[in-house]
Parts: C-alpha cells; structure tokens; sequence
C-alpha cells in the first residue's frame, strides 16, 4: 500500500517553547491513525503540520509524495486532497448547510452551483442530514454541526481526512452519531489520523494507535498491544488514568 | 400666517436647502472613497507585512492625531503649493472627508476583521481556499455585519465634521446659514434652522443604527 503521509524528524516551536521534538510518522493508505496522550502533549500541533495550518520549524512532511516545506508545492491544491475537521466545527455561520457543502466545489474546483448542490445531496445523506440542507448552522445541534462539517470536508473528495478532537465540544449523548460517521469513512477505506480522547474509538477503529507526550512519539502500536499491554511507563500512567 | 412665512425661519430654508445637498454630496462621496481607503488600510494593519503595517499605521495614526480643520486647510491651501495647481473647494472637502473618515474606518474593518473567529480562516484554508478567497467568501462577509453599526457612526461624525469646511467658504450647510444672518443679521433663527437640519438627518441615522444593532445581536 503506498504512503499517504510521510514525516520525518518534525520539529515545531512557538517563541521559545518546543511543542513537538522530533517526530517521525508514516501514514499508509486506507489506514486509520489515532493519535492520543494528555493535552499539551503536542498532538493537535502535529495534525495541524499535516495540512501546514502550522508553519513547521524544521523536517519534512510529504503528502502523497509532496513535500510541504518545500516552497514550489502549492499549498492549497494539497489541502484539497487532506480534509479537516475541528474541535470546535468552524462552520460558516453566514451560509446554509448546502453552502458551506458546495463553497468549496464551487470556488476551487469550479464545479457549477447546480453540479455543487447534486454532489451535495449524497454527502448530506451519508451523514444523515439531508433534510438540513437549507438550515443555518445556529439552528443545528453540536453532533449536526460536526457533521456538516465533516460532509464539508468530503465535498472535495479528499485521499485523506484530519480530525482533530471532533468529539471533545459535543455533549456525550451526540458523540454517538459523529463517531458512527467516522466509522463509516473508515470501513469504506479513508485514509484517516483522528486525534482523540474516545479510547473506545481507537481501539475500535484504529489500525494503529500513537500515544505522545511532551512533543514526541512515545509508543506506537495496534490498538490490543497498546490498550491491552503498554510497553512505556508514560503510556502505562496515561491510560491508568482514562480507562 | 403670512407672518410665519415671511419670518426669517422660513426665508432662510432655501439656502439651507442649497446647504444641505452639499453637505450631503461631500459627505456621501467623501465615505465612499473613505471606505474604500478604510477598506485597503484596515486589512493592511492586518498584514503580516511589515512594511505595509508600517505604512498603514502611518496613514490611520497621522490622519486620527490632526485636526480635520487643520486638514481641510492643508489640503486647500498648502497641498497646491507643492503640486502646483489648485484644488476646488467641493473636491478638497472630499479629499478631506475621505482620508480622514478613511483613517477611522480602518480602525473599524481592523477591529470587526480581527473579531471573527481563527477557526473560520483555518477552516476555509483547510478547504484549499487562498487566502483571498477565505477573506472574500468567509471573513469579510461576516465581518462587514459588524462594521454596520461603526460605519453609520462615522457618517454622522463625518457629516457634522463637513460643517469646518465653512472656514474655506464651501457653500455647505453651516456656511448658508452664516451667509443668511451675515446679511439680515437673523442669527438666532438662521443657527436654530442650521441646527434642526443637521438633526433631522442625525436623529433618524441614530435611531435607525439601534435597531440594526439590536438585530445583529440576537
């Protein structure tokens, strides 16, 4: 299978302070990667390097092959082919459901509206909220609004989705539903890095789980041996904690 | 009732009249070009251009830390010593409403720019939009809501501020007024007349920005 995501030695400072000391990751394709550890722990930082929302201070990051530091790869056109999806859903408030879906076809790709609105209805559908289509986003739950924007997301047709604590704002009884879309785009083959506090997702789903702390990788393995059987002691107290 | 009509409130009303377009013309011009300056200013003390931030605070601390009296003089009188012609007064009273409404309204479109959440511009980016296309699409619409209520602020003090340019003898509405009781010496009414137009158009702009603005809060 051939690599989605490849980084080497990433190293990430804000001022003075060093999130992320020296981190090497490979993603392969239709593998599902979750990323978990305390907060603080640099993880969010090193998903946003992934689509470069953060300016790397040193190493590499190749996407499908491109490397991101280097300043002739056209940042935007990657970003199309790496979805995102926030903590905190970032949704447009000033548009509709459909148009916060088609912005993107429309504006990068230069679908038209109508072809937008067409590819629309199977994404919506996919995420169970089609007849939210014409709703603004005030007026739907935190669960719906992660949903939209995960359907945002998949409206580019992208080769890999980022999530970033999707779950972490919602109420406990909305994780189900947007956990259950994930879980979807997993069986069905996305590549996928899922920054996370839902253990009972990464073992479930993840094909490998990474546990960091204090800005690098402490242990890497599948989800049995690393639940099941830490070899660290950091991993050890971490999961000692949440499970 | 002929003597309500032939009294000087009455009398003066066409010049007034006269005034008042004026006032209006440089002031509705004035912030038109004034936005478009504000517009430009404003997102470039956003900029993480050093000298285009330079450049910018320039422009907006030089123009918000003089008098707009001593503007409009400046730009009537001593700007054509340096260019070498001269500037009609209806085009430097313009000129003057402009780069001094320009200078404020930057600070508007900074502020109401700057109060939209990050996580909208990391979120049009993550798309694969350009940084422009996330400032056209995404943050200015929502930000243009929030300068609605500044923006008719600045017109009010912009209008009232077109009342200076009497001092270089523009026929705005203050200065119709003056030329009134300049001549029959009626200034009590002529003032009184001056200052209900200047309310009967500030009065209802004020009102008219509270509802709006009770309407965007919610």
């Amino acid at each position: 299978m051939s690599k989605m995501i490849t980084v080497k030695d990433l190293h990430k400072s804000f001022g003075k302070n060093e999130v992320l000391k020296g981190i090497d990751l490979e993603v392969h394709e239709q593998e599902v990667v979750c990323v978990i550890g305390p907060s603080g722990s640099g993880k969010s930082t090193l998903l946003r390097c992934l689509n470069l929302l953060e300016e790397v201070t040193s190493g590499d990051v190749y996407i499908e092959g491109d490397n991101l530091t280097d300043k002739n790869v056209n940042i935007n056109e990657v970003r199309t082919r790496v979805g995102m999806v926030f903590q905190h859903f970032n949704l447009f408030p000033h548009m509709t459901v459909m148009d916060n879906i088609t912005l993107g076809p429309m504006k990068i790709k230069g679908v038209s509206k109508d072809q937008a609105r067409k590819d629309a209805i199977p994404i919506l559908q996919k995420v169970g909220l089609e007849e939210k289509a014409d709703v603004y986003p005030e007026s739907l739950s935190g669960g719906q609004k992660q949903r939209v924007a995960i359907a945002r997301s998949l409206a580019m047709n992208p080769k890999i989705m980022l999530f970033d604590e999707p779950t972490s704002a919602l109420d406990p009884e909305l994780v189900g539903d947007v956990l259950e879309v994930m879980k979807d785009l997993a069986k069905e083959g996305m590549t996928m890095v899922v920054v996370t506090h839902e253990m009972g997702f990464a073992r479930e789903m993840g094909d490998r789980v990474i546990f960091m702390d204090e800005g690098i990788i402490m242990e890497e393995d599948e989800p049995e041996n690393l639940f099941g059987n830490p070899q660290n002691p950091r991993t050890q107290e971490f999961l000692s904690k949440v499970l | 009732m002929e003597a309500i009509m032939d009294s000087h409130y009455i009398r003066v009303l066409p010049f007034l009249f006269e005034g008042l377009v004026w006032t209006l013309i440089i002031t509705g011009v004035g912030l038109f070009f004034g936005f478009i300056l504000g517009a430009i200013f404003g997102l470039a003390r956003l900029s993480k251009n050093k000298l285009i931030y330079i450049i910018s605070s320039i422009y907006v601390e030089a123009l918000r830390g003089t008098p707009i009296l001593a503007q409009i003089l400046f730009i009537y009188f001593g700007l054509p010593d340096l260019i070498g012609f001269n500037i009609d007064k209806i085009t430097a009273s313009i000129i003057a409403i402009a780069l001094n409404a320009g200078a404020y309204i930057a600070e508007i479109v900074r502020g109401a720019v700057y109060s939209i959440d990050k996580g909208q511009n990391e979120a049009g980016r993550s798309i694969g939009l350009t940084r422009g296309q996330t400032m056209r699409y995404i943050i200015w619409p929502q930000a243009f809501k929030r300068m609605i209520p500044p923006l008719g602020n600045q017109f009010v003090i912009s209008l009232k501020d077109t009342s200076l340019f009497s001092v270089i003898a523009v026929g705005e509405l203050l200065y119709m007024g003056q030329q009134y009781y300049g001549t029959t010496f009626a200034a009590f009414e002529a003032l009184t007349m001056v200052c209900l137009m200047y309310l009967a158009i500030t009065v209802p702009t004020a009102l008219y920005l509270r509802k709006v603005e009770r309407r965007l809060d919610v």
